[in-house]
């Protein structure tokens, strides 16, 4: 899997837990603060992105997740 | 021995003091948007004078009076709460002095807001054992003394309250209206409240994780020992801890709308007296018919868990 289809999964999976429009999704933007993704809809999308792409996300990881690209660094590292 | 037991009534206590959101925001940094749009909380009932088994006894008193017993019938009291301030005597004993029950078993039940579930589920057993004909099984909660109320993250969340059923033994022939619990508890401690910071403290992002991933499971599970199905009840019934958990976790399960509990609106999280207040509150609003299959499912701290299908009386 590209780093490009990691981040089209998430854009997907941000749009149907929390409304976020995947034109805004990308690699920089942080998930609290320009995503508008408040700290349960995190849990929701961490939770949804193991099914996707079938890795574990620890619950002491989700707080390292401060942007797209952490989330896709993390899941491209536990393929 | 009887062949199981069955809910002959509800009855509900909550203190008349109301604290509302804008109330909460005079007090730490938050909004009535935040608080509503985090946990769906819009006001919660905070005790004044009353203790936990003054609210214990007033949700009892009620159940008793609607149920067609008498104090004197009662055998065996079972509270559930995290909040007794003293550690003897235990609420339970403290409720059977104030209804003037004679010399019933009585004990309480610490599983935090799972409590109400797992007080039920023993007070079924003692039935099913012999040990008991006729009980009555109480969630009280006085959470406002245990809050760290300069907390926004944790003093908007909690209220007080009390909750209360009385059970009978069935009669031979006559179907169980209390089905198999299933319980249990797992490592982790997202939830507590310790001796050297005597308040709440929650870790909020791993408690949602596993309310959300791992209690339709137990409610499946809980719904197959009842052989009812999740489109068949008459009445849903989660602890009330986060109407962000409740919604998700309803829809997840295929149970009709109309029927789900959502007292955390106006109550909050209540802990172990969530559950039988709302089902107490839906009866009495006529949301729930009798008769018809409720689940009910209680976790929380510990972390612990318990669920059982009841009939509605």
């Amino acid at each position: 899997m590209t780093r490009e289809e990691v981040i089209a999964g998430l854009a997907e999976i941000l749009e149907e837990v929390a409304g976020v429009d995947p034109a805004d999704v990308s690699e920089e933007k942080s998930f609290t603060e320009e995503l508008d993704v408040d700290s349960l809809s995190m849990v929701e999308v961490v939770v949804a992105a193991e099914e996707k792409f079938g890795v574990k996300i620890p619950d002491d990881e989700v707080q390292n997740l401060k942007t797209v690209g952490d989330a896709a660094d993390f899941v491209l590292k536990h393929l | 021995m009887s062949n199981g037991s069955k809910i002959l009534s509800f009855g509900h206590y909550q203190p008349s003091r109301v604290l509302t959101n804008d109330d909460l925001a005079q007090m730490v940094d938050t909004t009535d948007e935040w608080i509503q749009s985090r946990v769906g909380i819009k006001e919660r009932r905070i005790a004044d004078s009353e203790t936990v088994a003054d609210m214990a006894a007033f949700a009892a008193e009620k159940a008793l009076a609607a149920s067609g017993l008498t104090a004197q019938d009662i055998d065996l009291v079972v509270v559930a709460t995290c909040t007794a301030a003293d550690r003897s005597p235990n609420i339970a004993c403290r409720v059977a002095q104030k209804l003037d029950i004679g010399t019933p078993a009585a004990y309480d039940v610490n599983t935090a807001c799972s409590g109400f579930t797992y007080a039920l589920a023993t007070a079924d057993h003692a039935i099913r054992a012999g040990a008991s004909r006729n009980a009555i099984v109480i969630g009280a909660e006085k959470l406002s003394e245990i809050l760290d109320w300069s907390d926004r993250t944790t003093c908007v969340i909690f209220g007080d309250g009390a909750g209360a059923a009385v059970l009978t033994a069935t009669a031979e022939g006559e179907q169980p209206g209390i089905c198999p619990v299933v319980w249990g508890s797992e490592p982790g401690d997202a939830i507590r409240i310790e001796s050297w910071r005597p308040f709440i403290y929650q870790e909020g992002q791993k408690v949602f994780r596993w309310a959300t991933t791992q209690m339709p499971l137990v409610a499946r599970q809980a719904c197959e020992k009842a052989g009812v199905t999740p489109e068949e009840l008459g009445g849903f019934i989660p602890h009330q801890a986060n109407l962000r958990i409740i919604e998700p976790f309803a829809r997840k399960l295929g149970v009709d709308p109309e029927v789900v509990a959502r007292d955390i609106v106006e109550s909050g999280n209540t802990s172990a007296a969530s559950i039988p207040m709302a089902l107490s509150k839906m009866i009495e609003r006529g949301e729930v018919k009798s008769g018809t299959p409720v689940l009910l499912i209680g976790f929380g701290g510990g972390l612990t868990y318990a669920g059982q299908v009841v009939r509605c009386p």
